[in-house]
């Protein structure tokens, strides 16, 4: 379909390209074709062998190509049933309507249909680098939170079956979730984005820098000076986290919620003075935007085995904590840490009992 | 801003205040009093802020009677704009002013929040500074006590100074009851269903931090605005200890097999 300019743009080209549909990826037909990555979804879209066709283009538009037309009325004289085709035939007008009718239904099926497969595309390889692309072009806008300095933002959706609210926006800077700046995205559902695929996407690029910065869209010295700036402003900022670490709970510090923590806090004041805490009218949501200035508190590992000096069930030095020096290690300690530390926790809370019959070894 | 210009060439003689709030951009604004505008005590330290600022004045007031060019008519318009957001700051923490600004805040002129948690939350406009020129007019939510950017570019031009760094915290000191109910809800980023690791740790961090300052205001003896604290806090607690449970549960099933 694709290979020839004159006929017209496939379905989901056109399906990306209409107003509000700015942040749909365009998913490969080889994706879709591939039964797997379609399970399950025959029992949540209405009328779905024939919206399938549609996103396919399997089914030709109506005054297209006059061969493929004639199989379509092949096709709908089944449907249609009693029906003679010649007649139906010359009565253009009325076969027009009757399949404009059927038309719009199964066009909403479509829709519905591309969505699903959208929000399983996005979390594929292909799908991911496809938004990633979009991502880095700023297709989908950027926080806005001040203080998240212009963070690059990603669709996401609350619920992963549809019909429950529409798509958000992610902020990795401030890691919560804002409505689109523009109506017209009201319209667009967020189970079409999902709700896994805003954090596997920074969790892919752990590489992106994500910090945002005050202006994109200038030459590359300007870029290297912000960059450098922001580095300046992180360190002045940050100067409690120890230098060495490169990673905590397996994201680089500087890229965990950069828009937060000190500096990053709305104060609010009158005149110049602060408004107390003990104020009715005073701040009380600032722990929503908190975030330790020396990032390794967030090792809870460590931590809650440093509270707990001398127990027989203290892992190696080496498993102990979450934060890499060097990278590479981490899954693997997670796990180990993970499993004894809530075995642990629920024998000394006197859980069940199989707990600790079951990794064993509790003094 | 070229509409500017051309309207006010056609109708000037009528109100030049009414004009200028019912000018496309200039949404956020109220309407000053005329007595307020002509006590000079209330510009005090204006007139060196402003460029020809007796011209200015009379524009504002509908006293303007002076003949000029187009190029020096321009630059009194742009003047007396400048002077009309510096009064304006003023003039919105006067009782009056408050009166009007709470009315379109009622009315969610000045946006919505667009953090999701907060229910469309309506916002106020506020400077960061109070100085003119330093940064443009930004929106603070009363809600989530943060900061954002107006949606729309007609908006964000409008220097922040206009409002003032004061105006919306002494909004919420007078009228208290408009303070809307703080709510300990946050979004939980997930993976297949399964909280982000990083992201859980500093969000139990931040509660953490929360308890603290709850319990500093218990101390105290301070409602903390929480809105139905000590339901959700339950809530909170039977989420996890089912999570925690179904955990147990499920590693026991996979040792006992």
């Amino acid at each position: 379909m694709s290979s020839s300019s004159q006929v017209t743009e496939s379905w989901i080209s056109s399906f990306c390209g209409l107003l509000g549909h700015e942040y749909f990826a365009e998913v490969s037909e080889d994706f879709i074709e591939d039964d797997f990555n379609l399970t399950g979804l025959q029992s949540q879209v209405p009328m779905y062998k024939e919206a399938l066709e549609m996103i396919l283009d399997v089914e030709p538009e109506d005054d297209e190509d006059e061969e493929e037309e004639e199989e379509e009325d092949e096709d709908d004289d089944e449907i249609l049933g009693d029906e003679k085709p010649s007649g139906y035939r010359r009565a253009n007008d009325r076969r027009h309507l009757r399949i404009a009718s059927d038309l719009s239904v199964i066009e909403s099926s479509a829709e519905l249909l591309y969505g699903l497969i959208h929000q399983r595309y996005i979390t594929s390889r292909p799908g991911i680098q496809q938004m990633a692309e979009k991502y880095e072009l700023q297709h989908f806008g950027t926080c806005p939170r001040v203080y998240c300095n212009s963070c690059k933002v990603l669709p996401v959706g609350l619920n992963d079956s549809p019909g429950h609210d529409t798509v958000k926006l992610f902020c990795p800077s401030c890691l919560d979730v804002y409505t689109p700046p523009n109506s017209r995205f009201q319209t667009v559902d967020g189970a079409f984005f999902g709700t896994t695929f805003g954090s596997l996407f920074f969790m892919t690029f752990s590489d992106l820098d994500i910090g945002g910065s005050r202006n994109s869209s200038t030459g590359a010295a300007d870029a290297l000076l912000a960059i450098q700036a922001a580095q300046q402003e992180v360190k002045n900022r940050r100067d409690a986290t120890p230098a060495h670490i490169t990673s905590i709970n397996g994201v680089a510090p500087h890229n965990l919620a950069p828009g937060l923590g000190p500096g990053n806090i709305y104060e609010p004041r009158i005149y110049g003075f602060r408004v107390s805490e003990r104020a009715r009218s005073g701040p009380r949501m600032k722990w929503l935007r908190m975030r330790p200035a020396d990032i390794t508190e967030l090792d809870e590992t460590r931590r809650y085995w440093e509270e707990r000096e001398e127990d027989g069930d203290r892992p190696d030095d080496d498993d102990l904590n979450m934060v890499d020096v060097q990278e590479g290690k981490a899954d693997r300690r997670k796990k180990i840490v993970g499993r004894r530390r809530r075995a642990n926790a629920s024998g000394n809370g006197g859980g069940s009992p199989m707990d600790t019959n079951g990794v064993g070894g509790v003094g | 801003m070229d509409d500017f210009n051309s309207e006010t060439d056609s109708d000037y003689t009528s109100y030049w205040r009414d004009w200028f709030i019912s000018s496309r951009g200039n949404e956020y604004f109220c309407e000053i009093d005329e007595e307020y505008l002509t006590d000079r005590f209330n510009l005090t330290g204006l007139n060196t802020e402003v460029q020809y600022y007796q011209h200015a004045l009379d524009l504002v007031t509908d006293v303007f009677d002076f003949d000029c060019d187009d190029d020096m008519r321009e630059a009194i318009e742009k003047s007396a704009r400048h002077l009309y957001g510096l009064v304006h700051a003023r003039y919105i923490v006067t009782t009056r002013g408050l009166a009007k600004m709470l009315e379109k805040f009622k009315k969610s002129d000045f946006g919505k929040c667009p953090r999701v948690l907060c229910e469309a939350q309506p916002l106020l406009p506020m400077g960061q500074s109070d100085v003119a020129n330093t940064s443009p007019v930004k929106l603070y939510c009363a809600r989530c006590e943060d900061l954002y950017n107006p949606k729309s570019s007609r908006h964000a031009i409008i220097d922040g100074a206009y409002f003032g760094t004061s105006f919306h915290n002494i909004l919420f000191q007078v009228y208290p009851a408009m303070l809307p109910p703080k709510s300990q809800r946050r979004y939980e980023p997930r993976v297949f269903g399964f909280r982000v690791h990083a992201a859980a740790s500093l969000a139990r961090w931040q509660a953490d931090e929360r308890e603290k300052m709850k319990e500093r205001l218990r101390v105290a003896r301070i409602e903390t605005g929480f809105e139905d604290e000590d339901e959700e806090d339950e809530d909170d607690l039977g989420e996890e200890d089912e999570e925690m449970e179904l955990a147990d549960a499920f590693e026991s099933a996979v040792v006992q097999h």
